[in-house]
């Protein structure tokens, strides 16, 4: 019976909604993704726009966040995860065997739950990634990067006096600023966030969903999110996911508003999840 | 689809749960509590009982051991002859060192006991010295050859006999003051004291009662022999039997001469400024055989003279009555220092306990674990990082996996065997040489280096990992950059403790040879060498007491190493432990 919703939910969802925002930037045809017997993404199809913040909602466990590490190939290290179907950013397949995955995850930064900056200094939490693929010529240069970096993170004014600190040291919000810093110092094209905010009080929670709608404009975000009201504050589109299906995918409004599928309005309105 | 339409539980309608009783609530938390503190009990008896058990060893360690870090040394104001040392006068250094010291000091000690003239005892008195008395005169004149000619005070030690006397295991040594008058017939030779009150009766009744014991031993050893022989061996029965008849003969006379010998306490008599050793006593007299001359056959008023008894039988131990004698007289003129023994560190094994050292030892020990740490680690700690973060899952790697952990476990006597076949047999490696011993221990280290550090680098938690793959770092930058640095406090803790696994180990290096006695200290990793578990070893295989006390001292420094290396590990824990 859900192989059956699945089909009929995917057949329905076509075609994607065309982009309001912008050219799409990341198209995903007939995904599945398997670990070991578990078959986690079912028949997955959508489009994300360039420029604009997708949030990814639904219960524990169905699969948003396995989606989401498929577009940076994260779920490469997990050796029992298998993926099948066709993800495309740029019109480039990103499972094609001849893509370099150091290469694609250099284009597509990732911001973790919980916050993961490296034990070392802020600066060298910042420099790492543009030190390992040669973005800077010289001292001067990384400088720039990581103040560049930093101030798009909202976070320079606070640190700039402490560089060499510990990574560590910072407080919570901070660190995983500290981390969109880390992953915009590589100028990726996508940012992929995993329920960014999860593990943050509510002051530091709206400083980071300001900085992701200031990062809207150049970047293209994917964000993975618990709180409903999170995803309708910062995203323009929104996914909703359940038991390995995305089940409806639109405009915020939409979703929000007049949800076609009565899972997404149960969902939503709190009766499950 | 089920939890989105699952029906809620109607709690009206289960069983209500019965509430128990007051009591019976308080009887069941009483209980627990009872429980917990019975626990809480066990813990800290198993705790308790551990305690003394650690505190236990290392008071017998230590009591027995810490004495041989101190020996005692024959202080002399030295006559250095110059047509002794120096005959031809050119001061050649090769000359100098080739000199008969030891006879310096000889005689010097002779000169202190001019009244002993019997060759026999001349011998006995220089054995006092140790036979590296010579050294220190030797260092001394290589030093300043500017001292020959001249006088000189120095410090030789004494012979490992002294030492077990001065350390007290030789003979306990008791005084009384002599009661009545006493009047020696003569100064020197064998001579008569005439008493003037029974001032032997305690001594009288003590070789009474060795005789009856003596007695009692034979006649227990004539019934064991004829129970378990029979009657094969009658003559030697009839023997033992007679000999205890006659001891018993003498305990059951009331009174009469005692004639001494060495298997009874020995005596003395302190008269005049001279010493006689007793071999006869009787109630109103006693012979003996002068020591030291008395200055005069005076009366010696009561209390004015006394009696010295060693209550040990001299047959019962290694320093004569004469020995001890001396020993005791070198001790009462200040010629007797007793200092830290700095050559137990300095030199190498040797024959004679008192210039034993453990030099070679930690040489041989400090060579092969450069050996051992020089392969474990690099081999070790890339076989963890290859099987933990880059090897496939398969059942290959399984296997491995399992047999490194079956590796860490095979006794190490079996790798003993393995390098003797191998390193010795087939690749002809030089015997008991550190290198040899270091392949050993390295073999039998690496698994326990390797599931330290694999169990580190599994440690490191996997969002520092996506972090560094998020940014783009490939899987190799991601561990050698990120994962590596944070496992590397555990890798370093697993090391050391690996490494003192291996100072300690003395099985399998007795399979290839490190089981020899080794004078000279180790220089290279080929040389031959032992290590400080098997230098130990060696020593309490000894028969001669002073080494137990230096098995002690070694097993001390061993611990103490032991100690400054899981300390050093877990420093290092501390100190660049990360938190993330």
């Amino acid at each position: 019976m859900e192989t059956a919703t699945a089909e009929r939910t995917a057949t329905e969802g076509r075609p994607v909604h065309p982009a309001a925002e912008g050219p799409i930037k990341i198209t995903a045809r007939d995904v599945n993704v398997y670990y070991g017997e578990k078959h986690a993404i079912k028949h997955l199809d959508i489009d994300i726009p360039q420029h604009s913040v997708t949030a990814f909602i639904g219960p524990s466990g169905c699969g948003k966040s396995t989606f989401l590490r498929c577009i940076n190939r994260m779920n490469d290290t997990i050796s029992i995860c298998r993926v099948t179907g066709k993800i495309e950013i740029d019109k480039r397949d990103i499972y094609d065997p001849t893509l370099d995955v150091v290469q694609l995850r250099a284009h597509i930064g990732m911001v973790f739950q919980k916050p993961n900056p490296f034990p070392k200094s802020i600066y060298e939490n910042v420099a790492y990634g543009p030190k390992i693929h040669g973005l800077a010529r010289g001292k001067t240069e990384l400088d720039a990067i990581v103040e560049s970096s930093l101030r798009k993170a909202g976070l320079w004014e606070e640190v700039k006096d402490r560089l060499n600190d510990s990574g560590t040291s910072l407080s919570g919000g901070q660190q995983q600023r500290l981390c969109i810093a880390r992953a915009i110092a590589v100028s990726p094209d996508v940012i992929l966030m995993d329920e960014p905010c999860s593990a943050l009080d509510p002051i530091a929670t709206a400083k980071v969903e300001e900085l992701i709608d200031e990062l809207r404009s150049n970047y293209t975000i994917i964000i993975v999110t618990h709180s409903m009201q999170q995803a309708a504050r910062v995203s323009q589109r929104t996914a909703f996911f359940h038991l390995g299906i995305l089940v409806e995918e639109g405009p915020t409004e939409t979703i929000f508003t007049t949800p076609k599928d009565k899972r997404t309005h149960d969902y939503i309105t709190g009766r499950f999840g | 689809m089920t939890d989105l339409a699952a029906p809620r539980q109607d709690t009206a309608t289960a069983a209500p749960v019965k509430k128990p009783a007051a009591e019976e609530a308080a009887r069941l938390t009483r209980k627990r509590y009872q429980a917990e503190a019975r626990f809480r009990w066990y813990g800290v008896t198993a705790i308790a009982i551990a305690i003394v058990f650690i505190a236990l060893l290392f008071a017998s360690i230590l009591r027995a051991g810490l004495p041989a870090f101190w020996h005692h040394y024959y202080v002399a104001e030295l006559d250095l002859p110059a047509d002794a040392i120096d005959p031809s006068g050119k001061r050649d250094p090769k000359e100098l060192a080739s000199a008969d010291y030891f006879a310096i000091a000889r005689d010097s000690l002779r000169a202190t006991f001019p009244e002993v003239t019997d060759r026999r005892e001349r011998n006995r008195l220089a054995q006092l010295l140790s036979s590296g008395a010579a050294d220190p005169i030797r260092q001394a004149v290589a030093a300043d050859p500017s001292l020959i000619g001249k006088k000189a005070k120095l410090s030789m030690p004494l012979s490992a006999n002294a030492e077990i006397h001065f350390k007290g295991d030789s003979t306990k040594i008791t005084e009384a003051a002599g009661a009545g008058v006493a009047t020696p017939s003569a100064a020197t030779g064998e001579i008569n004291i005439l008493l003037g009150a029974n001032a032997f009766a305690t001594q009288l009744v003590g070789i009474k009662r060795s005789l009856a014991e003596r007695a009692r031993e034979l006649r227990f050893e004539a019934d064991r022999i004829q129970s378990s022989a029979g009657s094969t061996v009658v003559p030697r029965i009839q023997e033992l039997r007679e000999q205890a008849k006659g001891l018993q003969a003498r305990f059951d006379a009331a009174s009469g001469a005692e004639t001494l010998d060495d298997r009874m306490a020995s005596l003395f008599v302190h008269i005049n400024g001279g010493i006689v050793k007793l071999n006869k006593i009787d109630n109103a007299r006693v012979e003996g055989r002068v020591i030291r001359p008395l200055t005069s056959t005076a009366d010696a008023q009561p209390g004015a003279w006394k009696i010295v008894t060693f209550e040990t039988p001299e047959s019962r131990r290694k320093a004569s009555d004469l020995d001890i004698v001396w020993l005791e007289q070198l001790k009462a003129h200040g010629r007797v220092e007793n200092r830290f023994n700095w050559s137990f560190f300095t030199a190498g094994d040797s024959r004679e306990p008192e210039l034993a050292g453990i030099r070679g030892a930690i040489m041989g020990s400090l060579l092969m674990l450069l050996v051992t740490l020089a392969l474990c680690l690099p081999i070790g700690v890339m076989a963890a990082i290859y099987l933990e973060e880059f090897a496939p899952k398969n059942w290959v790697t399984d296997l491995i996996e399992v047999n490194i952990n079956n590796l860490a476990a095979v006794p190490s006597i079996v790798f003993g065997l393995l390098g003797l076949a191998v390193f010795l047999n087939f690749f002809n490696m030089p015997r008991s040489a550190p290198l040899v011993g270091g392949l050993v221990l390295a073999l039998l280290v690496l698994p326990t280096i390797i599931i330290a550090a694999r169990a580190a680098i599994k440690a490191v938690p996997p969002s520092i990992r996506e972090g560094a793959l998020g940014v783009g770092a490939s899987h190799q930058q991601a561990v050698f950059h990120h994962v590596l640095p944070l496992a590397m406090p555990g890798i370093m803790t697993g090391t050391i403790i690996g490494m003192a696994h291996a100072l300690g180990e003395t099985a399998p290096l007795l399979m290839i040879g490190m089981i020899a006695f080794i004078v000279d200290v180790p220089k290279t990793f080929t040389d031959a060498a032992t290590v400080l578990p098997v230098q130990i070893y060696l020593w309490s295989d000894l028969p001669e007491q002073a080494f137990k006390a230096k098995t002690a001292a070694a097993i001390i420094v061993l611990l103490v190493f032991l100690f400054v290396m899981n300390g050093l590990a877990i420093y290092l824990r501390k100190r660049f432990e990360r938190r993330w």
